[in-house]
């Protein structure tokens, strides 16, 4: 006898504790099986574009900061590029203030692997993994919170330079900060890298091929696990990356415990790479000289009629950027962001276009979890680290 | 074969006020000490472990004693929450779920000795509430009735999620009960009895204790135990980040507080038959009933029995908070597992091994005699 | 050796319009129709191996440029071996603007020109799924479009509500 069986059609999310909703997965189900999923997104979306292209290059800051959260510095300074690259300022930008930069931009890093990480082991069960991940990225956030004021929106970078120089005894809280950020690690470590149920959960499970990875326009952690030696601060070293003595960790198989392990070691690598610029931190000023880009300081302001009429124009106008387009890419803590800006001369960009990274990892994910459980989706899910800002913008 | 020393005196007063008395200690023990108290105690002890303060906001005039408030304003809310029943959900056996699902917890209680036997102004006083011969299977049968509850909740519910939960914990209740069942086998073997409370007179010597007579019969049972609790890593039936709440995503309220209840009263009840069976019961380490009655000889003889029940009833009581600790201990560290793994653990690894160790505890009291 | 672009120009001659080469990027701007024959030969030619197509997004130049260069369809794409990058971008007028879809070359555009249809309204010929991704289905026209109002609302009301 032959019984009529149909598949089940689940659909999971956008409400839905795993997928923080801000993504839907319609799920075709042979029992615990997934034999068909379609992801589908835009649940964030706030019009990140048409925000950019309505204010000056200036204002466009904040909103840089609401695509990846976790990391905003990283836009911050992706954008802060491209706007410079456009400009022709590139050489021009004190060397402080390059040092600045890459040292946020890898505290960003850590606090992101720190949360995505937390984040994965929460939706495996683990809460207490979680907790102790986030007591490590609190630690962070402290740092970053004692540079710019804010511990998520940092809005820190401007073109040409910072909002501020570092507070009193940066290096000093730095140092102390890290070991204790390692010695959080290695109870992470401890406590997942050899556990059992761990490794069953993520061995195996939400892999992908070399060839599709990279024609799925894979980058970052996900694309390094599978074994492809692409990092942006390698391949197209910008701010002091060229300089500094870091490895890119890269994994074998591709599947979500490789994904794990490359975000580990980014994590000592950029504490690796924070500890060599803080000894060689060179002084001077933080912002370019050149008041048609960076405003003046407020003394300045307040006493020069130049300045004054500078501060005046860049606050109202807008900096003027020559017409022309530039594409910067920048590696970001899930791949490569990348900002591709318009100028048609004036104030207000053109175009202000952020190359999502999560946007085409996302996309594999019918294709990573196809065949696998129901279960497999979500360390495969949060080892992509969708963060929806940044994938709706 | 019903052994006929502990039938009805043929004076009934004293029997009744003995077996109520003693299912009113159980119950309150359960309903009053340990379901509202476990939640607290969760709190605070994952609070312990992840570098947290844990629940303390709740207070009654300034006074939050130590979060234990916190107990009381959750009671209020979920009594006064509204009960919410889905659109097309089976109205009946959503309601009956959640009463299938916690009762059995308690029943099975009643075959569980919390302590030894006492001879009190010539009563011979039972720390059982029903002394079955065949206690430990009744203990199985009851407790795989909560099943229903669980399965019935997720059919009733209307809700795929609820559906995929219910099914999850038929497979695993199903897959565990087997393997229990088999682990246990190898006690039998060792004591010769079903009855729980031999097997308690059985561990007065420390060395006779279940974990040592039986120490791979122990591990299998903990791990098939901790999978019939449902709790982290076996919670895949309710895994919130995979299936939303699995079988009581629909519930709220009452409803839900008494499968809240089940999973604290079903922690309860096994941390209770781990200690009666591998953890020597009510006996303390290395002191005899008879050493005990000597020891508080001064209270003159029914008195030091008395004394003795005392100690020995809160000893029980101990080693089964102990024991509600170390489970505790293990879901707060572990992520959970995935359903296929679950069942692999249990068909392929915990059956074969139980069956194992049935056959080494034959060979080895074969050896013996 | 010639840069990349001018490899590109030496190679398909006519279908190329213009290349330039603008703060160190290389940018080829070449004609619609030759798309799919231009992107084919730079993943595959060896001296190119373009296997990353990093990026794809489209711009508005209503009122900057002439109606029949309105949008324009810009392709950045990457190659691992040879550690360079390139800008494609095509062109595309004003009326139901099209465009052959490179999703057979590279299946990471599927989403992009989804995005970009969703966006800019811009049609991709052969594409195997083309519908919105960011907004709702019922949304009405293209936000990104200069012609779009920065202030205008569409909230989607449930049929229930």
């Amino acid at each position: 006898m032959d019984l009529h069986t149909e598949p089940l059609v689940l659909n999971m999310g956008p409400s839905h504790p795993a997928t923080h909703g801000t993504v839907r997965f319609l799920l075709k189900m042979d029992g615990e099986k997934v034999l068909h999923c379609e992801t589908e997104i835009g649940y964030l979306h706030r019009g990140f574009e048409k925000q950019c292209e309505a204010g000056t290059w200036t204002q466009v800051f904040p909103y840089t900061d609401r695509l990846n959260y976790n990391s905003a510095i990283q836009n911050n300074v992706a954008y802060a590029l491209a706007v410079e690259k456009l400009l022709g300022i590139t050489g021009q930008i004190p060397e402080r203030s390059t040092a600045i930069r890459t040292i946020m931009c890898e505290l960003s890093r850590m606090a992101d692997h720190y949360t995505n990480l937390g984040a994965s082991m929460l939706e495996l069960g683990a809460l207490t993994a979680f907790l102790y991940f986030v007591e490590a990225r609190e630690l962070t956030w402290d740092i970053i919170e004692s540079v710019c004021g804010a511990r998520l929106t940092s809005n820190y970078v401007r073109v040409g330079g910072l909002s501020t120089d570092l507070p009193e005894g940066f290096a000093a809280h730095v140092k102390e900060v890290f070991p204790v950020n390692r010695v959080f690690w290695s109870e992470f470590d401890k406590l997942l890298t050899k556990n059992r149920i761990f490794l069953d959960r993520m061995r195996d499970t939400g892999g992908i091929s070399e060839e599709n990875a990279i024609a799925y326009g894979f980058t970052g952690p996900c694309l390094r696990a599978c074994g492809v030696e692409y990092d942006v601060r390698k391949a197209n070293p910008y701010l002091l990356y060229d300089q500094v003595d870091f490895d890119i960790p890269v994994g074998f198989t591709g599947d979500n415990f490789d994904r794990y392990l490359v975000r580990m070691e980014e994590i000592n690598q950029s504490m690796r790479i924070i500890e060599q610029l803080i000894d060689k931190m060179p002084g001077g000023p933080v912002n370019i000289d050149n008041p048609a880009v960076r405003n003046p300081s407020k003394e300045a302001v307040k006493g020069r009629m130049e300045s004054m009429i500078f501060h005046f124009k860049n606050t109202i106008e807008g900096i003027q950027v020559p017409a022309g387009e530039a594409y910067v890419p920048t590696e970001g803590s899930n791949g490569e962001v990348g900002f591709y800006l318009v100028s048609s001369g004036g104030g207000k960009p053109l175009k202000c276009r952020v190359r999502p990274p999560c946007f085409a990892l996302t996309q594999a994910m019918g294709e990573m979890v196809q065949g696998a459980f129901l279960s497999d989706i979500i360390p495969t899910f949060d080892m992509i680290n969708l963060i929806g800002g940044e994938c709706d913008r | 074969m019903f052994d006929y020393t502990y039938l009805p005196e043929p004076n009934m007063v004293p029997y009744l006020v003995e077996t109520m008395a003693k299912i009113i200690f159980i119950f309150s023990m359960n309903m009053g000490v340990f379901a509202p108290l476990l939640g607290w105690v969760e709190r605070k002890q994952s609070a312990l472990m992840q570098d947290r303060i844990g629940a303390n906001r709740a207070d009654i005039f300034g006074f939050t004693l130590f979060g234990l408030v916190h107990v009381m304003t959750d009671a209020l809310k979920l009594l006064t929450k509204e009960d919410f029943i889905p659109r097309g959900a089976d109205r009946t056996l959503h309601y009956l779920a959640p009463f299938i699902a916690v009762a059995p917890a308690l029943v099975a209680f009643a075959v569980i000795p919390f302590g030894g036997q006492y001879n009190l102004w010539g009563h011979k006083a039972n720390m059982v509430i029903a002394d079955l011969d065949v206690g430990i299977l009744f203990v199985f049968a009851v407790a795989s009735i909560s099943t229903y509850g669980s399965v019935i909740a997720g059919w009733a519910s209307n809700n795929n999620w609820s559906l995929l939960g219910g099914i999850r914990v038929g497979a695993q209740m199903l897959s565990y009960e087997v393997a229990m069942g088999l682990t246990l086998v190898g006690i039998f073997m060792v004591y010769g009895s079903l009855r729980l409370t031999d097997i308690g007179v059985a561990q007065e010597n420390f060395f006779h204790w279940g974990i040592f007579l039986q120490p791979l019969g122990f591990f299998l049972f903990i791990t098939c135990a901790l999978a019939e609790n449902k709790r982290t890593p076996f919670d895949i039936p309710e895994a919130e980040s995979e299936i939303v709440a699995g079988y009581f995503t629909e519930y709220s309220g009452l409803k839900f507080a008494m499968f809240w209840m089940a999973e604290f009263l079903e922690m309860v009840t096994i941390s209770a038959v781990l200690v009666a069976l591998f953890f020597g019961g009510w006996q303390v380490p290395f002191v005899s009933h008879a050493m005990l009655a000597d020891l508080f000889g001064f209270l003159g003889r029914d008195w030091a029995q008395v004394a003795t029940m005392l100690v020995h009833v809160m000893v029980f009581w101990g080693k089964v908070l102990f024991w509600i600790f170390i489970l505790m201990l293990i879901r707060w560290s572990l992520p959970r597992f995935r359903y296929d793994q679950v069942m692999n653990l249990g068909w392929k690894i915990i059956l074969p091994l139980a069956l194992v160790n049935i056959f080494i505890t034959a060979l080895v009291m074969l050896w013996v005699k | 050796m010639a840069e990349l672009r001018e490899q590109v120009q030496r190679k398909f001659g006519d279908a190329v319009l213009t290349t330039h080469a603008e703060h160190g990027d290389q940018t080829v701007i070449i004609r619609k129709d030759a798309v799919l024959e231009v992107m084919r030969w730079m993943r595959d030619e060896p001296s190119m191996l373009f296997n990353f197509m990093m990026d794809l997004t489209a711009v508005d130049y209503k009122g900057i440029k002439p109606p029949v260069w309105r949008f324009e369809v810009v392709y950045h794409l990457y190659s691992l071996k040879h550690n360079h990058r390139i800008r494609v971008k095509v062109p595309v007028a004003d009326d139901s603007p099209s465009i052959d879809s490179i999703v057979s070359i590279w299946k990471g555009a599927d989403w992009f020109e989804r995005e970009v249809w969703d966006m800019y309204g811009i049609a991709f010929k052969g594409h195997p799924n083309l519908k919105r991704i960011l907004l709702y289905e019922e949304f009405e026209g293209h936000p990104l479009r200069k012609d779009y109002p920065i202030k205008k609302r569409q909230p989607l009301i449930g049929p229930d509500n």
